[in-house]
């Protein structure tokens, strides 16, 4: 309707007032551009205090050495290896059971009494303090299972860590496939594992690969449970074997900065430095995975 | 049950309050696929099918029409078996195909969706290439045959072969809108259904693709038998050959309240509310 065209009596019950509503949008857009702004200085500044430190130590020597008592010898190499050693055995036991399970739970579990007591524990299993894992690994792996302060017994506490976040993440990945595509595939007379197999898991695979990912960024960074499997120790070497001693970068990093000397604490800046890069390069491959799965169809 | 005496009313009343009438036009003799026996459907508490009786002739096309909310969806829905994926949906009564219950116990859906294709609203292909959205049901089925003949093959019998002939690895989800309804109704037909079921399968795309999918319906019934359901009047008026109007009202939910040939549906309806409907005084 063209605007000359309504009659005043109508007119009258309006009040467009348009500049003051898009003056709250606008207020809005400050707010939201404040908060990031902030978020990115506290970032920054934090970088900056570590990159400013950290970086003279960033050897080539630092990156291939082991530990030592004297700060300008110490290395990273025992705590790098340590964790892409246990990250590797975590993985590969998390991530297809954590699969598994979300597919079950999602897909056939329904709405039984066990399905939701399950779901209920399994997201209250995902906001656990990761020491209490620790515990548990140190009594069922180290003890019980004899595997020792081994790289098994890490991997294995950690992959328990990392468990329920990688269900409630799989899961929802499994959630966004649209219903339209399993009626597609069930109305062809396919069966429901056909349907899974063949276009839900397809079409998930990005979601839950990006879930599974930042699970395992978040086990890298974690060094509670670790400790109380008693990871935290003096390591000279690189684990040859899944029953070797270990170390990891946290681990590292914490032991550096609970030393008496100054320059410790810059060499743990160091070893921050080589964690947030594996963390970079795995949340990379996230984006990677999330971009190659999608462009696939 | 064979079609009524075009002046007699059908009175059914098996459910104690629920005594929906159904006006049966006289309908030329045609062997029946799908024999529909006083069936209803609850979706947990919620009726949604009131005892509804219809038989569906071999190779032609029957509309389903009604206002939002009469049931037509759920009854075509409820013929392929698919209302089974929603929880807590019971059923009474029965529904033959060739003179086979779907609904006895022992009888599989997805035996019975194979033979009962389904081509849904909104087109829904695979997010894969043209040959493999084709290909999938012929695949899981156990389709012997050779592949790019079933492939060719379905995709001129929907009329899009020749649109689509130079590039079959295509992502089905690049085709447009009227191209991708197509796409499902060659992928509906690939695993060689008996009855090909269309739940609006126009309503998102524009009226060129809309006749172009109407003319292909044409073109199908004459080897399946087609139930599509409409919203679209005139649709109904050029491609059906009979029309079931159900409806819902304050007291009985999804019944079914005129069925016969089209022409006698549209120009002499029977049931008051059928005229009412068909000239659009209201729905």
């Amino acid at each position: 309707m063209v605007v000359g065209q309504i009659p005043a009596q109508q007119a009258a019950e309006f009040s467009v007032d348009l500049p003051r509503r898009k003056a709250v949008g606008w207020v809005f857009i400050a707010l939201g551009l404040l908060s990031i702004l902030f978020a990115l200085f506290i970032l920054l500044l934090l970088l900056y205090d570590v990159v400013h430190r950290g970086l003279p130590y960033l050897t080539w020597e630092f990156l291939t050495g082991f530990d030592s008592r004297f700060p300008s010898r110490a290395g990273v190499l025992a705590a790098l290896a340590g964790t892409v050693y246990m990250m590797g055995f975590t993985i590969l036991f998390a991530l297809p059971l954590g699969i598994m399970a979300a597919i079950y739970l999602e897909e056939y579990a329904g709405d039984s009494w066990f399905a939701n007591a399950v779901q209920i524990n399994i997201s209250n299993l995902a906001s656990v303090p990761s020491i209490i894992y620790g515990l548990l690994g140190l009594q069922v792996f180290v003890r019980v299972m004899g595997l020792n302060r081994s790289v098994l017994a890490g991997a294995l506490t950690m992959a328990l860590v990392i468990l329920p976040i990688i269900i409630v993440a799989s899961r929802e990945a499994l959630r966004s496939v649209p219903p339209s595509i399993r009626d597609a595939s069930l109305a062809l007379g396919a069966t429901k594992w056909q349907t899974i197999r063949h276009h839900v898991l397809p079409y998930a695979v990005s979601g839950i690969m990006t879930g599974n990912i930042l699970a395992a960024a978040r086990a890298i960074g974690e060094s509670a449970p670790l400790i109380a499997i008693g990871a935290l120790t003096f390591v000279p070497f690189t684990p040859n074997s899944p029953l070797d001693l270990f170390t990891v970068l946290p681990i590292q990093i914490f032991n550096w900065t609970s030393r008496p000397q100054e320059a410790f604490h810059d060499v743990a800046a160091a070893g921050i430095i080589v964690l947030l890069v594996v963390l970079l390069i795995l949340n990379s491959l996230a984006i990677f995975l999330r971009w190659r799965f999608r462009t696939q169809f | 049950m064979t079609v009524q005496d075009s002046t007699a009313t059908l009175l059914k009343s098996t459910s104690a309050h629920h005594s929906p009438s159904t006006y049966y036009h006289s309908m030329a003799e045609a062997d029946t696929v799908i024999s529909v026996r006083n069936f209803s459907l609850w979706y947990s508490k919620k009726r949604a099918l009131t005892n509804v009786t219809i038989d569906f002739p071999r190779n032609q096309i029957t509309a389903l029409i009604g206002p939002s909310g009469c049931g037509k969806s759920t009854l075509l829905r409820a013929i392929n078996r698919m209302n089974d994926l929603i929880k807590g949906v019971r059923t009474e009564g029965n529904i033959l195909i060739d003179g086979n219950d779907i609904y006895a116990k022992g009888v599989d859906p997805v035996e019975v969706r194979r033979r009962i294709g389904m081509v849904f609203q909104k087109p829904n292909p695979f997010p894969r290439s043209i040959r493999e959205n084709i290909l999938f049901g012929a695949k899981i089925n156990g389709y012997k045959g050779d592949y790019d003949q079933l492939v060719e093959e379905c995709l001129r019998r929907a009329a899009l072969w020749d649109e689509v002939k130079d590039d079959l690895n295509k992502s089905g989800l690049a085709l447009s809108g009227g191209q991708q309804q197509r796409l499902c109704i060659a992928r509906a037909i690939a695993v060689a259904p008996e009855v090909i079921l269309m739940d609006e399968p126009c309503s998102a795309l524009d009226p060129i693709s809309t006749l172009r999918i109407e003319e292909l319906m044409r073109d199908l019934a004459k080897q399946y038998t087609i139930l599509v359901v409409t919203h679209n009047m005139q649709q109904a008026s050029r491609v059906a050959d009979n029309v079931a109007f159900m409806l819902s009202d304050d007291v009985t939910t999804g019944m079914l309240v005129e069925y016969g040939p089209t022409s006698e549906v549209f120009t002499n309806p029977k049931s008051k509310r059928t005229e009412d409907y068909i000239t659009g005084r209201f729905g």
